[in-house]
This record gives structure tokens, C-alpha cells and sequence, in this order.
């Protein structure tokens, strides 16, 4: 059967974005995540709630995984397939390492991610963001949704929660922001999709990644910036 | 007169009771009979030439050539057997390609001369292959690190970054002429490591006893917006000249100093 048949044969694409392409019993991260760059760095922030259906299996899952010394990915959709592809990725990316006597790019994170996303597009149900810091392009983040494609962007929102919180983020953003100001920005905005995404919640994980070390951060779920404790 | 293998000489995959393997020794012989590859690492680049003897004069000069490019920032000349070495460039553009979609990047001349050695060492280790007979010569751009390079890669499959390498059949002659420019205090342009390596060649070729020969020339370097090409004709010409120039200039120098010595001392 094509591709294009089995799509009309099969209704689920008419279903939630959550339920479809997840097989029974399996666990979602229905996410709010989220990268913008700075100066000599990168802020990666995620949500932590993890859900099977309407029971949250995790309430403080960690959803920024790293991938080197100074990249990291945050991880939305299928629990199971951004965690196999983050394996695969780090692997790759350590091997690449070992070769070049160099530590990898974004850039060469992101492309291999890609891959591995398009290629099984079929199979997975993933949104990731790659983003890091490396000696080539500085800060750097790249936003590789569903599909497959990857594109490098000034800033990158993503997961179920992401879509209640586009106009803010547009309106809120700026070239040139500094690294304090990027990470309340983050906070801000993760917070805001929280507390309109039924997938979203808990607390808000972030690292700053920088050269001369990474950063996490932790704001727990009474100490939002917006939200039910904070109106 | 090499030793005579004496048995030990008939597989790669035997050592003999000194400790060698006699069959990349001979695929080291194929090499040296042939024609002389030169690379110069410069401040601005890398440059490479190959001399191709032109055996009949049917032959149209141009064609088989041995220099190819194998990616955008990466070339290879070489020598030896040119079939063999045509293998292994051809293996140098699968990894070149397949890096390429793995990882989003231009190969970098380390890691191509690192593969390409690992596929040269393979076929000095079984009994049903033979060793490459051809030494193959990598100049590259790095487009991480912004750094060109130059590095060799040898039959028995040993490959080494250089400042300015040989091989071929006038190797020894050119090392030493290349080692007089003391390269590796005082680097060279690209456009006057062009000059030397055609000083060089016209040098060791004897007119009454080789061959005429052709002369291919590669750079990598910021004219060429450090992508792989041919040294331009009219640049080729000029260094012809200006190399026969400074070899006439040489041999007169040569038979003034003999004038001298004639004459005779009270």
C-alpha cells in the first residue's frame, strides 16, 4: 500500500496531535521546549511533565538531553523515540569527536539528527531542538520538527505547548539580548504555555551553555513567573 | 641490489625473519619508477604537480590525468601505478561524498588522508590482494578550523602531514632542493611554490635521456576561494620560463667557476 493510502485509510491524522502516531500504552512527552542563543551561548528551557493518556507518568522528567560537551537537545513527542534518537546521536557524534581531534559542531548534531528524523520518518514521531555552542558559529540553535527538515533559526519553540505561545514569543524576542535576559525570556514563555497546555506543566528545567561550562537551572512549579501560584 | 626475497616475498600476508613485508617493499619499487609528484603547503594554500611522460606522440596530452579533485576543498595527485592510484582516489571521493551526507561537512584533509590510509593499509594485509602501488598525495582546506594542509599517503599504507613532500622517481633530488628552501621556517606563496615546483621538475628531467613530458599542476588557495582547481595556463607558462631562465643562469655559473679552475698559477 502507498503512503498516500494508508494516510486516507487510516483517520488518526484527523485525531489530536498528541494521541496520533502513538501506539497504545506508549508515553508522550507533550512538551513545551524551547532554545534561543545569546552572545557566546546558548539557553535550552523544557517543561517536565510526561503523560500516558490523562495520567502523568513523570511530573519532573528532564527533557534536555545532552548530546557533547557543550550541545544539547530538547526533546518533544514520543518518550521512547527521542530518546533512542538522542543515544544514536550522541554515539555519532562521540565517534566523530575521536576522528577529528575537535569537539563537533551544532551545526553536525543538527544535520545528524536530521537524518536520522527524515530518514525514519515513517517510524518516529519526534520534535527535537539541537542547540549548543561551538568554536565555528558561536551560539547556535536549530529547530528539526516532525518531518524531518531542519532549519537554523534566531530562536525555537517547540512540543504541544509551543503553539499558545507564538505570539508572545515573537513579540518578546529581540536580537542582542544578554544571557540574563534570554533565560527569563525562556522562563517567561515556557511558563506562559504551561499554563494553557492540558500536556505542559510541573517545573521549568533550563541550561545555559556556554564555553566555559554549562549551567542547569531548575524553577519549581510554586515559583513560576505566570501561573496559578504566581496570578 | 635489493635482497632476494627468497620465499618470504610471495604473499603480502607473510613477514619475513627480518621483520618485513618484501611485497609492499615492491609496490614501493613501482612507485619510484614513476614520475616525480611534488606538494608544497603555503601560506596561502597547497599546490601539487605531477609529471606524465608522454610515451607516444599520438597520445593527446591533456587526457589522463592524476590529479583529480575528490571533494570541493580536497585534491589528490598521484603517482605510481595509475590504475591503483585511481582506486584509491576513487575510494577518497566515496568517503569524501559519504561524510558529506552523514555529517553536513566538508571532509577535511586529516581525516581523508586517515581513510585513505586505512584502505591502502587493508590490501598490504591478506593473502588474495595486493598492495597499491601508488603513493597518493592530499592538499586540503579545512572549513572548520580555516586551515589548509598537505599530507602523504605511502603503499604500505603510513600517511603523514607535511610541509613539502616527494615521490616518485625523483624524489631524493627533490627533497633536497625542497629542503634548501626551508620551508618549514620561511613558507612560501602559492604563485612562488608554483615557480619552484616547475624549477624543480625541469631540473632532474635530462633532455637526451627522458621522455618529453607534461606537467599538472593543482591548487587549493584563497584565489580559488579555497576550492580545488588547476593552476591557470598563463600562470603555468610563466613559471616555465622564468624556471628555464633561472636554470640557464645556474649552468653559466656553473662553467664560469670551471673557466676559473683552467687557468693556470705561478
Amino acid at each position: 500500500m502507498s503512503r498516500v493510502e494508508r494516510y486516507m485509510n487510516n483517520q488518526s491524522h484527523m485525531e489530536g496531535a498528541e494521541s496520533r502516531g502513538l501506539k497504545p500504552g506508549e508515553v508522550s512527552t507533550g512538551t513545551t521546549i524551547m532554545a534561543v542563543p545569546f552572545e557566546g551561548g546558548v539557553v535550552l528551557g523544557a517543561d517536565s511533565r510526561v503523560s500516558t493518556g490523562t495520567y502523568i507518568a513523570n511530573r519532573v522528567s528532564d527533557k534536555i538531553a545532552q548530546l557533547s560537551d557543550h550541545i544539547f537537545c530538547c526533546r518533544s513527542g514520543s518518550a521512547a523515540d527521542t530518546q533512542a534518537l538522542t543515544d544514536y546521536v550522541k554515539h555519532y557524534l562521540s565517534q566523530l569527536a575521536i576522528e577529528t581531534g575537535r569537539q563537533p559542531t551544532v551545526k553536525t548534531a543538527a544535520h545528524i539528527m536530521k537524518r536520522l528524523c527524515y530518514e525514519n520518518k515513517d517510524k518516529l514521531m519526534a520534535g527535537v531542538i539541537i542547540a549548543g555552542w561551538d568554536d565555528v558559529e558561536g551560539g547556535s540553535v536549530y529547530n528539526i520538527p516532525l518531518g524531518g527538515s531542519c532549519i537554523k533559526m534566531p530562536f525555537a519553540i517547540g512540543g504541544s505547548g509551543s503553539t499558545y505561545i507564538y505570539g508572545l514569543v515573537d513579540a518578546s524576542f529581540q536580537e542582542g539580548l544578554d544571557e540574563g535576559a534570554v533565560r527569563d525570556l525562556v522562563k517567561k514563555s515556557v511558563a506562559h504555555a504551561m499554563a494553557r497546555d492540558g500536556s505542559s506543566g510541573g517545573i521549568i528545567r533550563t541550561v545555559t551553555v556556554k564555553p566555559d561550562g554549562n549551567a542547569r537551572d531548575y524553577t519549581p512549579g510554586d515559583k513560576l513567573p505566570y501561573g496559578p501560584a504566581g496570578w | 641490489m635489493a635482497s632476494s626475497g627468497s620465499g618470504y616475498d610471495l604473499s603480502s600476508s607473510t613477514f619475513s625473519p627480518d621483520g618485513r613485508i618484501f611485497q609492499v617493499e615492491y609496490a614501493n619499487k613501482a612507485v619510484e619508477n614513476a614520475g616525480t609528484c611534488i606538494g608544497i603547503q603555503c601560506t596561502d594554500g597547497v599546490v601539487m604537480g605531477v609529471t606524465k611522460p608522454l610515451l607516444h606522440k599520438m597520445l593527446l596530452a591533456n587526457s589522463g590525468k592524476r590529479i583529480h579533485t575528490v571533494s570541493d576543498t580536497c585534491g589528490i595527485a598521484m603517482t605510481g601505478f595509475v590504475p591503483d592510484g585511481r582506486q584509491v582516489i576513487n575510494r577518497g571521493r566515496d568517503e569524501a561524498t559519504s561524510y558529506k551526507e552523514t555529517y553536513g561537512q566538508s571532509i577535511s584533509p586529516q581525516v581523508l588522508s586517515d581513510r585513505c590510509a586505512t584502505f591502502v593499509h587493508y590490501f598490504t594485509l591478506h593473502g588474495s590482494l595486493r598492495p597499491f602501488g601508488a603513493t597518493v598525495v592530499i592538499g586540503g582546506y579545512n572549513a572548520e578550523t580555516k586551515k589548509h594542509s598537505l599530507h602523504m599517503v605511502e603503499p604500505n599504507g603510513v600517511a603523514f602531514q607535511y610541509y613539502a613532500c616527494a615521490a616518485g622517481k625523483g624524489r631524493q633530488p627533490a627533497k633536497t632542493e625542497l629542503e634548501k628552501l626551508e620551508l618549514h621556517k620561511t613558507p612560501v606563496t602559492c604563485e612562488e611554490a608554483v615557480k619552484q615546483i616547475v624549477r624543480i621538475i625541469h631540473m632532474l628531467h635530462d633532455a637526451n635521456k627522458d621522455k618529453p613530458f607534461e606537467l599538472e599542476l593543482s591548487w587549493i588557495c584563497e584565489a580559488t576561494q579555497w576550492k580545488h582547481a588547476g593552476v591557470p595556463q598563463a600562470t603555468q607558462k610563466a613559471a616555465v620560463e622564468w624556471a628555464k631562465e633561472q636554470l640557464e643562469e645556474e649552468e653559466e655559473d656553473e662553467s664560469d667557476d670551471d673557466d676559473d679552475e683552467d687557468e693556470m698559477e705561478e
